[in-house]
Order: structure tokens, then C-alpha cells, then sequence
């Protein structure tokens, strides 16, 4: 187990990249600390699936370091890594028993029969396997399959890092959070560093306590589920994450006071130092609201989500939508909107502005 | 039901195919079923003779002598083309510009007829003039073809292997590249060697195929005839009298239609068996093996 | 005029794949088949297409049976999970294919494909090859080819199942607006609950093979006829308790209260009370809200709501609540549901009230 250092990071598919644009993953700094459970998050062709795979070995960076502690990693081949990695489809060795599956690494490490037994058998009982054990693994359905995966991954105690590859591709929905929490179980009774990628905004932040989310081959943001939902830095990750994402109003800024449609939205702190080519408010479905007076749009549509309804409005060409719980009422045609202020925010050119580079 | 004229028409369309069916292969079939059970003396006239020609055929020395023939050659060309096809389809590249030369070289075998690859060898191999022939002979080796048994089965199987190894090597690739990298990069994260990625990954993902290439190299080994009868017609002595050969000699050489007729439904049969007990052999692992 | 299914029923080799069904299916709007893996939604949609047939029963597309037609002849056009394109066509040939087909003139074959491209922002890639897009513009191209024809019915078959997160919400909001006024009965299999809630319209709930339920979405999904409808409709998992009505009162364990309006006629006895997620929460929003406590198992925190998965008296439940809650793996926390709100269904499995 250790630390994971990712230091002046970068990569291109191209043999001699020139430009920025040439860059799968452009610099990347970052720091993961022991047993810690994180999610790369990203539409697919954002970088982190080279990524993950220069932690894991398969591909070497153009540029940067990786350290699993102390020790540069940077030119150790996969094997030699001491990780664990989970597919997006199964892999299980189809010859063998589930018991085979989960000793097979051990055995190719010329562990002991009796601790190799004693191992399998734990492992077996973490994943809720131990009456398959002697069941041919070709045959089992792809979700217990997929425990194989990762019970392989679980089984050796030398792993530095088990890293998941959107391991939940395959799985029936009504299944995947069964999955899910059974990983997040596993992490907290082992304890093992654990990096989640994924596309899926669910699956990201109900799995890790940090949440790297990227777009086009750049970081756009580390944080929390809670920070990532609540304080977007960047548009995208407040279009990406939650559903519906993030409205964007295009705005003006006079003296630090928002301006939309020419009706003055305040802002968190009360005052943005916004300044740039593009300047756009930023709020969540979560924190709009109908009220008596303010903003006034057109209700266009209304979408039953269930447990809430999602209403779309109109302000002239830009649409802004919330969220209403179920059992309250929804005016018809023109409206008037709030914003929760200190979840209204500006962004300039695409970043929020107290945190603009 | 309106449904079943729909299924009938259905019938249709596959009639001209059973008609092609019954018109190449049961009725010429029926024909040597018909004579494997008569006798005749010429002039068209036949007479009912029971099992008599089966009885002989299986009992007969030179029907066995042949059978043992054609199955020690079929295993040995088993033996040697299965292996080494898949060692030569897992060295092969599985990307880039080589993939390309790498197949074409081995379709080349496969495109040059039966009788071609026989005259081809039988010039190659000569002791006088052939290159083959030559050369082993100026490195001191005493090898005639038309003379030694050995040297006849030498060049044969040689011919053989050199013929249809690609097929098998062609097949096994295409088993190779369908297994996802997934696969190897999880042996290699399990710490999995060479050999456990073979026994483990690559031979399990190979099975239905190398299933059909055995399949394919049984029956047109045990039923190889042009060869042979190119390069050796059959002899020295009988050293290289196969089945096909000898059944030939006997209905065309010797004009004795039941007993040859009574053989090749005794060769259909043996081949059909044997290539049903692979079959199924081989299935049957796929379903159970732990 | 719609599609018909007169007590419909598929048996392949002795397994049936679908039980005596008869759905009659909107005119307008999507019509969705909610269902988990192998509840039959594909064998249904392969029914209505034609490429298979019914074991018995009649299929009616528009007021003709199409039962015995092969699905050249039944004007439909099917999406299929996997983006499906001719890979040595490009967009605009692929699109244009049945069109093609259906012997259209070659400048109105040009002005629809365009249009139809237009709609599915595919305009910039119509000279491009299939292998050379991304899944998403590859199912793109899928679902134009099967908008671009006037189609009397057009299938879905999980088309967004395979596609990143954001571009499913996106498609999923294009495509009713797509698909509106096209005239075109309109049926979408789905395994996501959140999906068909979304896609509005209506929904044939399916499971094992059986329609447990058809009727307006978001009827289908407040007032389910019965417990397997209501499960097959929520994710996560309905909450499902044992409880028993004593007179007046409907007990569950220590617990005890007012019998719903709705039940007051029913007799005593063990039903099963239906709660979803979202209706059981972690705080007490009303006074008149019946208390539990669970010992929580799993906990999972999306940034905008907690969902925690806790056993009460040997039951599993859920429970969904906006914001960030915090809560403790392993230890017992009270949870709060307003009793009003739930699901009473009898021992059969009906909804009760």
C-alpha cells in the first residue's frame, strides 16, 4: 500500500508532440494519499483512460513522474507494480473454479497452499462467494463474474492500488448499486488505496471520498461529491455532474453586480471580480425556485422525474430548469424565478471567478 | 392457420437445394450401397450377396494393412501440423505492418492445387536432379524416395505439413486476436507466466477453432489421395498405399465393384465415427472441464 | 390506430418467453417497456417487428394484422442497443439506405436525409465512414436512419444503454421532440425506472415475461396495481414491510397507526407496505410521521442526496433524501415515513390502497 504521486504529468499518442492540442492528457499534479477511495470522472476521450493506464503501467508518460510512495514508478513494468485492476467486461480465467480464479494470482507468486486456502476462503466470504467456490467460473452470470474481478484484485496483501475500469459497464441496473456498495464495503474493511473511472456521474460520487473529474485531457476539478455538487469551479463540471446539470445565463458585469436580461441577479459574496469574454451565471435546478417576484420566465415543460418534477423555463433564448417536489404546485405559462444566492455564482470564459487561472 | 402457408412456402425454396443435395451425393451414395450388397459378372447382372463383401473387406490383410496406414499417417500429420500451427499463430504479430505479410505468406500454401503441390514435391525431392533430393544426398544422406519406405513417408508428410500447416495457423490466429487485451493485462497484473497465459487464456479462447482445424486436417488427411498418387503412386511396394489408393486400385485397377464399394462405405463410415467422436470429445470439455 | 397485442404468447422449445399478453398501445407519445434483463421486453419488440413470430395470438399495427407479415412488409424501423450502421456506407448513404430502399426519389432522399441529419447534429460528419465517429455521433446515425423513413412504428430496443452518461440525457431529451407529430407509434425498452419516468408517456411494466402493468407513466409509477409493478418501477429497490391491520390501527412491530382512509374497509390481516426510497427519510418533515430505526449497512453520497441501505426487523430497506446526510456504517439511526404516502398490497400482491 502507498501513496500515489502523479508529478508533472503528461502525454501524447503522437511521437513528437508539438502543441497543446497534440496532448492526450496535458500537466497533471496530483497526490493520493494511502487507503483512500477516488473516482476519475469524464465524458469518454477526456484522457482518463490513458490515465489509468500510465498508473497501471500499460503505457509510458511522455513527460512526468509517478511514485507509489517514495519510489519512482515511472519505468516499472505492470507486473512488477504490485496493482490490481478490474475491466469493464470480466475477465475470468473460464477453465477454472471461482476457488482457481481468486488463488490464481496468489499461486503465480508462489504462495504457500495453506495460506493460499486460507486467503481464498477469506476473500470468498468478502464477496459473498464462499457457496460458488467450486463452481466453474464460465458459467456464473456477468455480476458475479465481475466479484471474481475484483476478488482477484483483493486477494494478494502487497497490492499498492486496485483501479477499477468502468467495472460496472456489464451489470443489469438494478444490480449496479448492489455492486457498488459492495466495493465501497470492501474499501472500508481492507482499506486499500482504490481509483474508480467511470463516466457515470453516479457511480463516480457514490463511490469516492475524492473526485477528480476531467474534460478534454485537463484536471477541471479535484474534489468532494459535496464541493463538486455544490461549488463547481468550471461550467463543465457543473453541466456534468448532476441531472439535469447546471443552467448557464449568459450575463454582464457592472461593478461587480451580475446582470441578466438586464435584471440583477445577486451572487455568492455579493460582489464578482468576473471578468473575461464570456461571462455566464451559474446555478443548479437544485437551487432555483418559483416565487412571487424576480426573475420572469415561461413555463415550457414540465417532466415527472418521480419523487420531483423537473420544469423547463424560458428567459428570451435561454432555458433555465428546476426542480419542484412532488406535492407542490407549478404556475402555469408566466412565472417568476429565485435563485438561493450563495449558490448563484459567475464564471468567466468557462471557470469560476474567484478561483479563475 | 395463415401462418403455416407461409412455413410452406418456406419448403419452396429449399427444395432445389435438396434436390442438389440427393442429386450429388445420396443418389451416387445409394448407387455404392447398392453395389456394396450384389455381385456381378459383367453383362449387367447382379446378384443379391448379403454382408459377404463387408465380411471379406474387414477381414482381409490388405484392407488393414492400408487402414493401419492411413491412420499412423493421419496422426502423425495431427501430431505435427495442430502443435505447430499454434506455435507458429502465437508468434505471429497481432498489430501493425506485419500482420498483412504475415498472412499472405501463409494463404500462399493454401492456394496451389492437390496435384500441383504433388508434381512440385515429386521434382523437388528427386535424388538426381531435385534440389531437395540433391542436396541431402551431397551431404552424405542416402535419400531416394522411389525406393526407401521411410524416405516415401518422409517427403510426404514433409509435403504435407509444408501444404496445409498455414490452415491450421490461420485458424488458431483468428482465435488469438478475438481475446480482448483485457485478458492479458490482467495475467500480467496477476503475475500469470507465458506458459498460464497459454494454458489458461489462449488455448481456452482457441478451443472452437482449433476444435474445426482438427476437424478439417482429420478428414482430408484420412482421405488424402492426389498426393500420394503423384509423388509415389502408392509405392515403394505398397509403403505409401493409403485407403483412397487402394480403393481405387480395387474398383478401377481391378474392376471388383462390390468389395470396393463394400470399402468405401466402410472408410465413409470409419471417417464420419472418428470425426463425430472428436466432435463431440471436444464439446463435451467445453461444457464440463473444471 | 395503434399496435395491438391479442393474447400474445411466445414459446421457443418449451420455455415461454412471453405469457399471454394483450397491450394496446398509445397512438401518441412514447410507449415503454420497463423491465429488468430477460423480463421479454426484446422478444416483445422482436414480435412487433416481425422478426419473430407469436406461438399464438394476433399482433395489429393500424388497424391491419400484420401476424403473418415479415417485417419488410410492416413499415417499421427498430434501434438497436448497439450502434448498427453499414460500415462501409458513410452518414449520409446510411441514413439514406432506407429511403433507398423504399424507392424515394434521389432529391427528396437528399432533402430528408439532410433534415434527419440536421436534427441529430450529424450535418458535419455526413461524409464520414462509421468507424471513423464516436459511440454517440454512431447512434446518431442509428437513430436517423430509423427517424428518416415515415415509419408506422419505430422500436427502440435500450438505444442509449451504451452510451457516456451525459450524452443518454441529452438523446433521451431529443428524441420524444424528435419523434412528435411524425405520426409513428413509438415503443422504447428500457431496464432504467429513472429512464421511462423521464421519456413520460406511457409504460407496460414487464416481468418475467409477463405485462404486469400498462397505463400512463407516471400513474403507472404512483399507483402500481401490484407489489411486482411497483418493484419493477423503482430504483432503488421499493422498500417492502410486513404489517398487519388490527381494526383501526396498522401495526409493524412497535410501531403502530391510523389506517389510511382508503383501507378502512379492508379486512384485518398481513399486508405488505410499499414505500420508495424517496419517501423515507432521515428527517422528520411532518409530526404525523411514523418513526423506525435501522442499523445502517451501506451508505452512498451523491453530493445532491444520501441514500442509505439499512435492515429493520429483518427487512431491507432504502432510503433517499436530498442533501448531505451523515450516517454511520454499522450503527442504528431513525428514519421517518409519512404513512399516508405508502402502498398497502395484499397478501395476492394487489394494491389494496
Amino acid at each position: 500500500m502507498a501513496r500515489i504521486t502523479l508529478d508533472n504529468l503528461r502525454h501524447s499518442y503522437l511521437p513528437n508532440p508539438k502543441s497543446d492540442e497534440d496532448y492526450a492528457l496535458q500537466q497533471i499534479d496530483l497526490e493520493w494519499q494511502d487507503g483512500g477511495a477516488y473516482a476519475l470522472l469524464g465524458p469518454s476521450g477526456c484522457g482518463k483512460s490513458t490515465l489509468l493506464n500510465i498508473i497501471s503501467g500499460l503505457i509510458e508518460p511522455t513527460q512526468g513522474r509517478i511514485l507509489f510512495g517514495d519510489v519512482d514508478v515511472t519505468n516499472v513494468p505492470p507486473a512488477a507494480r504490485n496493482i490490481a485492476q478490474v475491466f469493464q467486461f470480466p475477465v475470468i480465467y473460464d477453465t477454472m473454479t471461482v476457488y482457481d480464479n481468486l488463488a490464481f494470482p496468489l499461486r503465480n507468486r508462489g504462495v504457500g497452499k495453506a495460506q493460499v486456502d486460507a486467503r481464498v476462503r477469506e476473500i470468498a466470504e468478502m464477496i459473498d462467494m464462499t457457496d460458488m467456490l467450486n463452481r466453474r467460473a464460465a458459467n456464473l452470470t456477468p455480476d458475479n463474474k465481475q466479484k471474481i474481478s475484483m476478488g482477484r484484485g483483493l486477494v494478494r496483501d502487497d497490492v499498492n492500488v486496485i483501479m477499477f475500469d468502468e467495472p460496472l459497464t456489464v451489470i443489469d441496473p438494478h444490480l449496479k448499486w448492489k455492486l457498488r456498495s459492495k466495493l465501497r464495503e470492501l474499501h472500508e474493511r481492507i482499506n486499500l488505496t482504490m481509483i474508480y473511472v467511470t463516466h457515470d456521474q453516479t457511480e463516480a460520487l457514490t463511490f469516492a471520498d475524492q473526485v477528480v473529474v476531467m474534460d478534454e485531457g485537463v484536471v477541471v476539478q479535484i474534489g468532494t461529491p459535496v464541493e463538486l455538487f455544490e461549488r463547481p469551479t468550471h461550467t463543465f463540471v457543473g453541466h456534468f455532474i448532476g441531472s439535469p446539470g447546471m443552467n448557464l445565463l449568459p450575463c454582464e458585469v457592472r461593478e461587480g453586480q451580475a446582470f441578466f436580461h438586464d435584471s440583477h441577479v445577486p451572487v455568492e459574496g455579493g460582489k464578482t471580480s468576473a471578468a473575461g469574454s464570456r461571462l455566464e451565471i451559474g446555478v443548479r435546478p437544485e437551487f432555483v425556485s418559483f416565487a412571487s417576484e424576480g426573475l420572469s420566465v415561461d413555463v415550457v415543460k414540465i417532466t415527472d422525474a418521480g419523487r420531483h418534477r423537473i420544469v423547463e423555463t424560458r428567459a428570451g433564448d435561454t432555458a433555465i430548469k428546476l426542480f419542484v417536489d412532488d406535492g407542490m404546485s407549478i404556475p402555469e405559462g408566466t412565472a417568476h424565478l429565485a435563485f438561493d444566492q450563495n449558490r448563484t455564482r459567475v464564471y468567466a470564459d468557462g471557470w469560476l471567478a474567484e478561483e479563475s487561472r | 392457420m395463415a401462418a403455416k402457408t407461409e412455413n410452406q412456402r418456406a419448403w419452396f425454396f429449399v427444395i432445389p437445394v435438396i434436390l442438389l443435395v440427393a442429386f450429388n451425393a445420396i443418389v451416387p451414395l445409394m448407387t455404392v450401397v447398392n453395389y456394396s450388397v450384389q455381385e456381378t459378372f459383367g453383362n449387367n447382372q447382379f446378384f443379391w450377396s448379403g454382408v459377404t463383401w463387408f465380411e471379406e473387406t474387414l477381414k482381409s490383410e490388405r484392407f488393414q494393412a492400408a487402414l493401419g496406414r492411413q491412420l499412423l499417417f493421419t496422426a502423425i500429420i495431427l501430431a505435427i501440423e495442430i502443435p505447430l500451427g499454434i506455435a507458429i499463430a502465437l508468434s505471429m504479430p497481432r498489430s501493425g505492418p506485419w500482420v498483412s505479410v504475415c498472412l499472405v505468406l501463409m494463404s500462399l500454401p493454401l492456394l496451389i492445387p492437390w496435384n500441383v503441390v504433388g508434381s512440385m514435391w515429386n521434382i523437388f525431392a528427386l535424388p538426381d536432379i531435385g534440389l531437395l533430393g540433391y542436396t541431402l544426398n551431397a551431404m552424405g544422406f542416402n535419400y531416394d524416395y522411389t525406393q526407401q519406405p521411410l524416405a516415401a513417408w518422409a517427403t510426404l508428410i514433409a509435403m504435407d505439413v509444408w501444404h496445409w500447416t498455414s490452415l491450421v495457423v490461420l485458424l488458431s490466429y483468428a482465435g488469438l486476436i478475438s481475446i480482448p487485451d483485457a485478458y492479458y493485462q490482467a495475467a500480467k497484473i496477476d503475475g500469470a507466466g507465458k506458459w498460464a497465459v497459454f494454458r489458461h487464456i489462449q488455448l481456452p479462447k482457441m478451443k472452437r477453432v482449433l476444435t474445426i482445424a482438427i476437424l478439417l486436417r482429420f478428414m482430408d488427411s484420412f482421405m488424402i489421395y492426389t498426393e500420394p498418387f503423384v509423388l509415389t503412386g502408392g509405392g515403394p511396394g505398397n509403403a505409401t498405399t493409403f485407403l483412397s489408393i487402394d480403393l481405387v486400385k480395387k474398383a478401377l485397377g481391378e474392376f471388383d465393384l462390390g468389395p470396393a464399394a463394400a470399402m468405401s462405405l466402410i472408410y465413409f463410415l470409419i471417417t464420419l465415427l472418428v470425426s463425430w467422436l472428436f466432435y463431440t470429445v471436444m464439446m463435451r470439455n467445453e461444457g464440463e472441464e473444471s | 390506430m395503434t399496435i395491438e397485442l391479442r393474447n400474445v404468447a411466445k414459446n421457443v422449445g418449451g420455455e415461454t418467453h412471453i405469457y399471454d399478453t394483450s397491450v394496446r398501445f398509445a397512438e401518441t407519445g412514447f410507449n415503454v417497456l420497463l423491465g429488468e434483463t430477460r423480463a421479454g421486453k426484446t422478444t416483445l419488440i422482436k414480435l412487433i417487428a416481425g422478426l419473430e413470430r407469436p406461438t399464438s395470438g394476433e399482433i395489429w399495427i393500424k388497424g391491419r394484422d400484420v401476424t403473418t407479415l415479415s417485417p419488410q412488409k410492416r413499415n417499421v424501423s427498430l434501434v438497436h442497443q448497439f450502434f448498427v450502421n453499414y460500415p462501409n456506407m458513410n452518414v449520409f448513404e446510411n441514413i439514406a439506405s432506407p429511403l433507398r430502399v423504399a424507392g424515394v426519389g434521389r432529391k427528396e432522399r437528399k432533402r430528408r436525409v439532410e433534415e434527419a441529419a440536421e436534427l441529430m447534429r450529424l450535418t458535419p460528419m455526413l461524409k464520414r465512414r462509421p468507424s471513423e465517429l464516436s459511440g454517440g455521433q454512431q447512434q446518431r446515425t442509428a437513430l436517423a436512419r430509423a427517424i428518416v423513413k415515415d415509419s408506422d412504428v419505430v422500436l427502440f430496443d435500450e438505444p442509449l444503454a451504451n452510451l457516456d452518461y451525459k450524452l443518454r440525457e441529452e438523446l433521451r431529451d431529443e428524441l420524444p421532440r424528435l419523434l412528435a407529430g411524425r405520426g409513428a407509434i413509438v415503443v422504447y425498452a428500457t431496464s432504467e425506472p429513472h429512464e421511462a419516468l423521464l421519456l413520460g408517456g406511457h409504460t407496460a411494466t414487464m416481468k418475467e415475461g409477463r405485462v404486469t402493468q400498462f397505463g400512463e407513466t407516471s400513474k403507472v409509477f404512483r399507483q402500481p396495481n401490484n407489489l411486482d409493478t411497483a418493484r419493477v418501477f423503482s430504483d432503488p429497490p421499493m422498500n417492502a414491510a410486513s404489517v398487519i391491520k388490527q381494526g383501526n390501527e396498522i401495526v409493524m412491530d412497535t410501531a403502530r397507526w391510523r389506517v389510511p382512509d382508503a383501507l378502512k374497509n379492508a379486512p384485518d390481516g398481513a399486508y405488505t407496505l410499499g414505500l420508495h426510497p424517496h419517501t423515507v427519510t432521515p428527517v422528520q418533515e411532518n409530526t404525523e410521521a411514523v418513526q423506525v430505526q435501522g442499523k445502517v449497512i451501506v451508505t452512498e453520497l451523491s453530493g445532491s442526496e444520501s441514500i442509505a441501505h439499512f435492515t429493520r426487523g429483518g427487512e431491507d430497506w432504502v432510503s433517499q433524501a436530498h442533501g448531505v446526510h451523515a450516517f454511520k456504517v454499522g450503527e442504528t439511526h431513525d428514519f421517518y415515513f409519512d404513512a399516508a404516502r405508502g402502498l398497502y398490497f395484499g397478501s395476492d400482491g394487489r394494491l389494496v390502497a
